[in-house]
């Protein structure tokens, strides 16, 4: 079947992303929010093919800790195994398929099949198997433990795992993304940030490429999130764009390109953050914790470095479907379609491990000011990401989406134009095609 | 738990309680609603992977002090509150009404929640939990000093957001 007869292909006759640097368009044809093929070919270019992130090293403090999740598709253990190694696998018994591990999170001497009574070590290997004598003289125990994913790297404590044995190491991979990674560490007196308990799991009925895009589009942020600028306003932060600068926001933000399709907003701050710039909203008693922050962050890294780390907000993609707010607070945030309109969200909140109880408490109240599904904008994100989807149910009579602002611009590109988010579809849609 | 009764706080004063908390939340007469509050009262949305946090040392749902619940009604009567806006319509249910504890000052209660919430084209949803109350009693009258909404689900998942007052 060719180009012309199968329309779902993104070949020369049917791009699916179209880009005119002459004539300064970009467009995106709205099929790829709603085609089960198109999502079909994502699963083998984008999550078979990329680094995916699975965990934080801080999630599996002890020997035996583990949590179940799943990433790029699969059911996974993520764990800690006897001498303290990392690994990851794949929670399926090698026997006849059940889940080993059935708890979302804990820790375990082993894991064991429900089904035959199978018994794994938590490095995987298979312990015990009832009734062995009745397996023939080929069957090895030693090659049937429970598999590993192919690939696991890490850059930081934050783990990926890659199911493409020939794909590039994670370092590479990540390029310019890890200077963005390290902004985030850098809070930590140790280098050493840990995930806080209570996680936010949820779903939302739109592509999850609408929430790789919402992640970074300050563009949205006026008419999305009214309520919560005006919270802030009530609040005594000074949210006006200054007089004459043509901003739409307080502030002069960028979008930025990181390369393999990695982006990030850097903005500078005007909303607080708990690292370490204070706003009336934590409270006149909070005032000299933070300036002490602050004081640790420039005696540690420099007036400059300092300044980088605790004035500039960064939402960051790290492509494909990580995304690590570095805003009110800081957000890890990961996603994965489960079908062309609907994708489950999970998000965890982030903070230095040396956080006093006053500063995690503090922390912790900022995310919610903003962020997660009772936070006072994330709500508003998913309701504008769910009237997409409806409005794309008419993507044969309005096929295209317009994402060229900001492309007439001859400086860098502000955080509220969609140079960034043209990153992202470029690579996106270089992948596509490769696995046409 | 076997708790005694005392003279100052009955059940039935604990149900009419709830019974008209509900009324007001599912007609969203918010602000009639934040009288029925103490001036310092909290309210909280625990994880749904660990219901029984604390929210200084764990990311919560929600986890409003008065200033911040003040101003989530002023958001949530705000027409720019796209995610309940047209306001959804909801349902409560309410049950298994018990007084907890009695202290010198506080009453806690618990009862069991069912809350239906319809919008136009999308699925009937039902949020099931317990919620948890302390009560004070202000000039006489019987107020809500910290309301904790527990979900059962074991995830958000199509649940979506909590972007209503559970």
């Amino acid at each position: 079947m060719d180009d012309r007869t199968d329309p779902r292909r993104n070949g020369r006759n049917h791009p699916l992303v179209v880009e005119n640097r002459s004539e300064m368009s970009f467009q995106v044809r709205r099929e790829v929010f709603v085609s089960r093929d198109v999502l079909e070919r994502e699963q083998r270019a984008l999550f078979d093919r990329c680094w995916i992130y699975v965990g934080h090293a801080s999630e599996l403090k002890r020997p035996g800790d583990f949590r179940t999740r799943w990433a790029a598709g699969r059911p996974i253990i993520f764990c800690r195994d006897r001498t303290g190694a990392i690994r990851c696998l794949i929670n399926s018994c090698r026997h006849r398929g059940a889940t080993v591990c059935r708890e979302r999170e804990g820790n375990a001497r082993n894991f064991y099949c429900m089904y035959h009574g199978w018994t794994y070590n938590v490095d995987g290997s298979l312990r015990n198997v009832p009734g062995e004598e009745a397996y023939p003289p080929s069957f090895d125990k030693t090659k049937m433990g429970l598999v590993a994913v192919p690939r696991l790297e890490s850059y930081r404590d934050f783990w990926f795992l890659n199911f493409d044995r020939d794909a590039p190491d994670l370092v590479t991979y990540l390029a310019g993304a890890k200077d963005y990674i390290d902004l985030v560490v850098d809070q930590s007196p140790s280098g050493r940030m840990e995930i806080i308990a209570g996680v936010q799991e949820y779903d939302i009925k739109a592509n999850w490429k609408l929430l790789v895009e919402n992640s970074v589009d300050d563009y949205h942020l006026v008419a999305t999130h009214a309520t919560w600028l005006n919270y802030m306003r009530n609040s005594g932060v000074n949210i006006a764009p200054p007089k004459g600068s043509g901003l739409l926001l307080a502030t002069k933000g960028s979008g930025k390109d990181l390369g393999n399709g990695h982006l990030t907003t850097d903005n500078p701050n005007y909303r607080g953050r708990p690292v370490a710039r204070w706003i009336s909203v934590y409270g006149e008693d909070a005032k000299a914790d933070i300036d002490a922050i602050r004081s640790e962050l420039v005696a540690r890294l420099g007036e400059a470095r300092a300044a980088r780390v605790a004035d500039t907000n960064r939402n960051l993609v790290v492509f494909p479907n990580l995304v690590i707010n570095d805003g009110s607070s800081v957000t890890v945030r990961n996603f994965y379609p489960v079908a062309p309109d609907k994708m489950h969200v999970t998000a965890w909140a982030l903070g230095p491990v040396e956080e006093t109880e006053a500063q995690r408490a503090r922390r912790l109240h900022a995310f919610l000011t903003f962020y997660g599904p009772g936070g006072f904008a994330t709500p508003d994100d998913v309701a504008a990401l769910e009237n997409v989807q409806q409005g794309f149910a008419a993507w044969r009579d309005v096929e295209w989406n317009d994402l060229s602002r900001g492309m007439a611009r001859n400086d860098d590109q502000l955080d509220t134009d969609e140079g960034h988010l043209r990153v992202f579809w470029r690579r996106w849609n270089e992948l596509m095609e490769e696995a046409a | 738990m076997n708790t005694p009764f005392t003279d100052a706080v009955s059940r039935a004063e604990v149900e009419d309680l709830f019974y008209y908390e509900a009324e007001l939340l599912d007609t969203w007469k918010l602000d009639h609603w934040l009288k029925l509050l103490t001036e310092d009262a909290a309210y909280y949305v625990p994880p749904n992977d660990k219901p029984d946090a604390d929210h200084r040392y764990t990311l919560f749902t929600i986890a409003d002090d008065i200033v911040r619940l003040r101003e989530r009604i002023i958001r949530l009567k705000d027409p720019n509150c796209h995610a309940e806006y047209p306001p959804s319509r909801t349902r409560r249910f309410i049950t298994n009404v018990r007084i907890t504890a009695v202290e010198a000052n506080t009453v806690s209660a618990s009862a069991n929640f069912s809350i239906h919430r319809f919008r136009r084209g999308g699925a009937h949803q039902e949020f099931i939990g317990q919620y948890r109350y302390v009560l004070r009693r202000e000039n006489g009258m019987l107020k809500i000093a910290e309301r904790r909404a527990i979900l059962d689900a074991e995830e958000l998942g199509a649940l979506g957001s909590v972007s209503f007052i559970l």
